[in-house]
């Protein structure tokens, strides 16, 4: 019996946190201790119409949370428990959410609609509430009108909530025709149309088939082009945001519509309100994406059989689409560089406008050079910034050599205009502009360099006094000077920054403490260009980095001595501890080997101490950073890191535990197989630990799946290290890797999202392997590696019969098959005799134009010729 | 339905500098498991290398009658590298063992931690060699590869006799100084023992382990028929002010050749490494400065340097150091070819040290060096011997430095009682 609950959901909305404490308490015991009853007495006080519109919001609310949860774990405990329900209940709570669909008061309708989604998604893939689409269906020819309208809602939802394979094709035809029908023209009920319309954009998933029938899919476009020229602005919106969606989904069915869509575009980017053209400039830059993700593909040879040609769309529409873009330049708003939140038609329109060159290479110059030559020096500062913007954003897409000349041409107006334009909006994006110049026209690759020795010294003082300019400006400036180490990269032993390398390093460190240094992301920008400069620098400079290690263990230090903060600056404090660990770790990598390792190491117990510190402060960047700067000390010290161990050990099991920021505990995995190879043998008092923390990891449904392929690499580090110490833990990891290998055998039918984690846990499972035998090797226990063999030659064999493998798998494999020979010897030579891996592919890996599964494969065959030799 | 919300970065980098160094990390660390994986397989593959380079090896030679194991639990294949290696002929096999024994630098600045860290024990003068026990065997070989001996020993596997030496398969492998006076290998550490690898153990554990094992197989009993020489453990010391005192006066059966310095913490490294040093001074070495062929100590310091490409002179380190460079008209005249081995001496502009480092020499070019020669010098050898020369480190040094750290350190190791 459906308690009263009325009370309890308005209570629970109370301004007085005594009493809302209080209701909501009960709400929480009603629903462990009578669930049933309890959600249906929400869903009966969300269909009564008597009640009033808070507490029916909140029951649906209620209810709708009650059957979804963001996180995998809870998701499935939910659904689980509303499976069991006996079906008197789920029938009666189905019948109250349809009939609210017809309440007069819409938030209730639209929560109702939301709640049917939730249920659907729940039911449907098993075969339950095969009435719904149905019953919903035969709303849509009811009046009066706001049933309709929660109906196509509710639609909607559906499609978001379920995936197209549980509805069977008939359904989905008339859902869509019930939606298409919606969005007419000839429906004169604009919350009706609009509702269909937002319908539309969900279940255009649903319309495979649809689309690729000539005649619905005429019927469709001709619904949805009309659609953006409602007189309402909604309406048009979200035809428009159909398109868009269109315009990535159904790419290749575009080609008889694509002149009337840009016609549709043109005019909305020109005429309509900003909400629109927004959406219009959207579909643009949508088909570059598509565009640009084909020929990236392909490799602009299209090839025939390649399942989406390029239409070269937006080739087409240059002559017009380059000028309508340039237009959205000019309307800036005042501060939208000061505004991290800001999103308008000028960003939009520049965005959409790089996007447009990377798609269509050096076509684009001819037709952006006259704006900018015209506009770079007018007195209006719109003018200047847009005309610069147009020259920032063709910088990617056109050819080196296209570009070169002009890009000379321009260097000296962009460093005069750095200095001396009046405008911080000129000003920032001229910052920005050289700083793509340096991304794409600078470094080893390119020909004729930009930056020479006559002009380095200018671009470096320039860059330098940008640094003290607005903090956006400073912040553009730090980019700049980001991408013109980074350039340098491969330089060789000298650099041309070297003369500049103290005055850079000192530069950034005072951009760093400016007091305004935490508006515009600047001091996160100037620490991401001091580790630039110091990955990038040579031997010459060594000393001077080293210089730099007390400087930010100083700067550390102080971030740890701060009291009493509030919130606010305490999250700004573990930003900062996150950026100093991370240059830490940057400078280690840099000075952690010869001929700077000694000198180097003698700061290793303080830099240790600091980060053992921040793990103290509980902030997941944070965390993670300090944590990645300790992998890379610990491959430095090697097994000296033995000595940090007794008091590291408790944060590395920590990372471990760390499910919620999946992160935290996949750097953690990592740095694992770093404190492995650090240590060896000198890691075995700590495996109990971190076996036992990893075989959680690995058996729970809670941590995200991309931490479990590196965490059976980690076996493989731990069992190389121990050695044959590691029989103790083989009862444990075998069973797991042998049960992950039978699922990740066979890929069949799976994109190729999926595809790809297939093989990296393939690959974990092979490094694991690859570990064992190796760390068995010289061991008289290697005979207890013998009972797994004929699985993991058959684990072999059929990854090697699904021809699905990447190289990187490929590699792995028959590295273990070599190790398994080596190892076991005469033990298995008739099992690998008999196996298709010690033949076709064996010979396949032989013959590899990849010298290092060649080199795999070489030593492969070694082992196995003396295992079945003896 | 709300609209739908796109924003598309602005002005910014696509990926974010703390990505990208999750990404490095990544990176690093498949590069570094990739790297441990390679050093695993490694002795195995240097004997492929070998075989697979020279097409004149008889397979069948390098693979015959390897016993077929009906007994026991030990893999054969785990001892397949070294026996087979064992196997080798001629200049193969002198090319792979010259690569496998650990050398030490010369000591030209004193270790920290020197009384924690380090042991000490004095080098019986003779001939550095590895002795490998094997199939019944037991061979000799000296640094560049040749072999000294081939006999009868008790080592485990060295002879063909049944006995207390273990299953017929299993193998040693010794580093050893053989002293002519009393025809006795002294061992100085222990590479694999009973099949068991030692390489990646610590120098402490392979002391530990020499010291209680090698005596258990009869190897340091007198000479008998299975049995032609004595084996017997060098006595080692935790390098505190006693230990150094009875390394460095204490008697010992042997004539001393210096002291070697042993980091407790190292693994048994093939080729140069700093963890293994040497030091010499008169009252404990016959050879302190290097003689010449005729055993004389020559006026100046001669060394010997690599030449390679575009004239530059190398020592034998790895990475090489660069020394100096030959004219290229010189080397074209004098028929050098880069890989040659020069012999030099030092003028009277000796060696120019900027800060500890070497920055440049005035050297006297004499002449090809001697072609039983694998390798030029090292540049700790270089520098020691011409310290040596000039200003020597001293005992006194060394004594001076222990108790320095001894007077820092207030909670001292436990002395070794001896």
């Amino acid at each position: 019996m459906a308690m009263e609950v009325t009370q309890l959901l308005i209570n629970a909305q109370s301004i007085d946190g005594t009493v809302r404490k209080h209701a909501e308490e009960s709400l929480k015991q009603f629903q462990e201790q009578n669930l049933a009853g309890f959600l249906l007495s929400l869903a009966g006080e969300l269909a009564n119409d008597e009640k009033p519109v808070d507490s029916r919001k909140l029951a649906g609310l209620v209810l709708k949370n009650a059957l979804d949860a963001k996180e995998q774990h809870r998701k499935y405990e939910l659904v689980q428990r509303w499976l069991a329900l006996d079906m008197s209940t789920k029938s009666q709570i189905r019948a109250f959410l349809l009939k609210t669909l017809s309440s007069p008061v819409p938030d209730v309708r639209s929560t109702a609609s939301q709640v049917i989604a939730k249920v659907a998604g729940i039911e449907l893939p098993q075969k339950q509430w095969p009435e719904l689409v149905v019953s919903l269906l035969s709303n849509i020819h009811q009046l009066p009108a706001h049933v309709k309208q929660a109906t196509l809602e509710t639609l909607g939802y559906l499609c978001e909530e379920v995936s197209p394979d549980v509805v069977e094709q008939e359904h989905v035809n008339k859902i869509l025709t019930a939606v298409v029908q919606g969005m007419n023209a000839a429906e004169g009920n604009n919350d009706v149309r609009l509702a269909a319309t937002r319908a539309l954009y969900m279940a255009l998933g649903f319309a495979q088939a649809n689309f690729n029938n000539d005649m619905e899919r005429d019927y469709i476009m001709r619904v949805v082009c009309e659609a953006t020229l409602s007189p309402e602005v909604k309406i048009r919106q979200a035809a428009f945001e159909c398109l868009v969606s269109i315009a990535s989904t159904y790419y290749e069915k575009l080609a008889h519509y694509i002149q009337d869509i840009f016609n549709i575009t043109a005019k909305a980017v020109r005429e309509d309100d900003e909400s629109v053209a927004l959406q219009a400039i959207e579909f643009w830059s949508s088909i570059c994406d598509e565009e640009i993700d084909i020929l990236e593909e392909y490799g602009g040879e299209f090839a025939g059989d390649s399942d989406v040609p390029c239409f070269y769309f937006t080739k087409q529409a240059l002559p017009g689409l380059v000028p309508l873009l340039l237009e959205t330049l000019l309307k800036q708003e005042e501060d939208q560089d000061l505004d991290e939140g800001a999103w308008n038609i000028a960003m939009a329109g520049g965005t959409c406008l790089g996007l447009v060159a990377k798609a269509v290479g050096d076509d684009i110059v001819p037709h952006v050079m006259p704006f900018i030559e015209e506009k770079i020096s007018k007195p209006d500062w719109r003018e200047r910034e847009a005309a610069t913007y147009a020259f920032g954003s063709i910088l990617e897409g056109p050819s080196a050599d296209r570009l070169m000349a002009i890009v000379n041409a321009a260097l000296t107006f962009m460093l005069n205009a750095l200095t001396n334009d009046p405008s911080n909006h000129v000003k920032d994006t001229t910052a920005w502009t050289l700083g793509r110049i340096f991304e794409f026209l600078h470094g080893s690759t390119i020909e004729t360099p930009i930056i020479t020795q006559a002009n380095c010294q200018q671009i470096i003082t320039v860059l330098i006094q940008t640094m003290k300019d607005a903090p956006n400006v400073a912040e553009k400036a730090c980019g700049a000077l980001y991408f013109l180490a980074q350039g340098y990269e491969d330089i060789g032993p000298n650099s041309p920054l070297t003369p500049y390398f103290q005055e850079i390093i000192q530069s950034l460190l005072s951009v760093a403490h400016r007091d305004d240094a935490t508006e515009s992301r600047l001091r996160t920008a100037a620490y991401e260009a001091l580790n630039e400069v110091v990955r990038c620098s040579t031997d010459e400079t060594s000393t001077m980095v080293l210089q730099l290690v007390p400087v930010i263990m100083l700067e550390l230090h102080n971030t740890l001595e701060g009291e009493k903060l509030s919130m606010d600056e305490r999250e700004k404090q573990n930003e900062l501890q996150g950026l100093l660990c991370g240059c830490l770790q940057v400078i280690i990598q840099k000075l952690g080997s010869e001929p700077t390792k000694y000198m180097f190491m003698q700061s290793a117990d303080q830099m240790m101490g600091l980060f053992l510190r921040v793990f103290g402060c509980r902030s997941a960047t944070a965390h993670e950073e300090a944590m990645l700067a300790i992998g890379a000390l610990a491959y430095a010290a090697g097994p000296d890191f033995a000595k940090y161990m007794p008091e590291f050990y408790k944060y590395l099991e920590m990372g471990l535990q760390n499910f919620e920021e999946y992160q935290v505990c996949a750097v953690t995995v990592g740095v694992v197989g770093d404190v492995c190879r650090a240590l060896e043998d000198k890691v075995f008092p700590y495996c109990d630990g971190i076996m036992t923390q990893l075989l959680k990891d690995l058996s729970s449904n809670q941590l995200h799946r991309s931490v479990k392929p590196p965490i059976f690499s980690c076996f493989g580090d731990i069992a190389l290290a121990i050695g044959e110490d590691f029989e103790k833990y083989l009862r444990y990891s075998m069973p797991m890797l042998q049960s992950a290998a039978e699922l990740s055998a066979h890929s069949s039918g799976a994109d190729d999202e999926m595809m790809e984690y297939t093989n990296s846990l393939r690959n974990g499972i092979l490094e694991a392997y690859s570990g064992i035998f190796q760390g068995f090797k010289n061991s008289p226990k290697t005979q207890l590696l013998i009972p797994f063999a004929p699985h993991i030659l058959q684990f072999l064999d059929s990854i090697y019969m699904e021809k699905d493998m990447d190289e990187v798998v490929m590699k792995t494999a028959i590295g273990v098959l070599g190790d398994l020979a080596d190892t076991l010897g005469s033990h298995v030579g008739g099992l690998i005799q008999q196996s298709v891996s010690s033949k076709e592919f064996l010979n396949e890996c032989l013959s590899s134009d990849d010298h290092t599964i060649k080199e795999a494969a070489e030593w492969a065959k070694h082992a196995i010729t003396r295992a079945i030799s003896v | 339905m709300a609209p739908h919300e796109i924003r598309r970065p602005f002005k910014r980098r696509p990926i974010s500098d703390q990505q990208k160094r999750r990404e490095l990390s990544l990176l690093r660390q498949s590069q570094h498991r990739s790297d441990a994986q390679q050093r695993a397989r490694n002795l195995a593959s240097s004997v492929i290398s070998l075989q697979s380079s020279s097409p004149d090896v008889d397979p069948e030679i390098l693979f015959e009658a390897v016993p077929e194991l009906d007994e026991g639990t030990e893999s054969e294949s785990s001892s397949f590298d070294v026996r087979q290696a064992s196997r080798l002929r001629g200049p193969e096999a002198r090319k792979w063992f010259a690569r496998q024994l650990m050398l030490p630098e010369w000591m030209i600045d004193v270790p920290d931690n020197l009384s924690r860290d380090w042991y000490v024990l004095a080098r019986p003068a003779g001939k550095r060699c590895f002795v490998v026990s094997s199939d019944g065997t037991t061979v000799s070989r000296v640094r560049n590869g040749s072999i000294l001996h081939h006999f009868p020993s008790a080592l485990p596997g060295g002879a063909r006799k049944k006995g207390a030496s273990g299953p017929a398969n299993s193998y040693s492998i010794l580093d050893c100084i053989f002293h002519e006076s009393d025809q006795t290998y002294y061992v100085i550490d222990m590479v694999c023992w009973r099949g068991y690898s030692l390489y990646e153990c610590t120098a402490e554990f392979r002391f530990f382990w020499l010291q209680s094992k090698l005596a258990e197989t009869g190897a340091c009993d007198p000479p008998s028929f299975y049995h032609k020489f004595r084996f017997s453990a060098v006595p080692f010391f935790n390098c505190d002010q006693s230990g150094l005192h009875s390394a460095y006066t204490g008697s010992l059966p042997y004539v001393k050749d210096g002291l070697l310095f042993y980091n407790k913490h190292a693994h048994y490294h093939t080729g140069n490494t700093p963890l293994v040093l040497i030091w010499k001074d008169e009252s404990c070495s016959q050879y302190v400065i290097d003689t010449d062929n005729n055993g004389e100590v020559p006026d100046q310091q001669h060394i010997v340097l690599e030449l390679q490409e575009e004239g530059k002179l190398v020592t034998s380190d790895d990475p090489p150091v660069p020394f100096s460079c030959l004219n290229a008209d010189f080397v074209k005249q004098s028929g050098l070819l880069s890989g040659s081995l020069i012999r030099f001496a030092i003028g009277d502009g000796g060696l120019n040290c900027v800060d500890g480092r070497f920055e440049k020499a005035d050297l006297q070019y004499i002449g090809v060096s001697n072609r039983a020669r694998a390798f030029a010098d090292s540049y700790s050898k270089i520098m020691f011997q011409y310290m040596a020369r000039h200003s020597p480190l001293k005992v006194e040094d060394l004594a001076s430095t222990i108790s320095h750290e001894n007077q820092q350190d207030k909670t001292p190791e436990v002395e070794m009682s001896d």
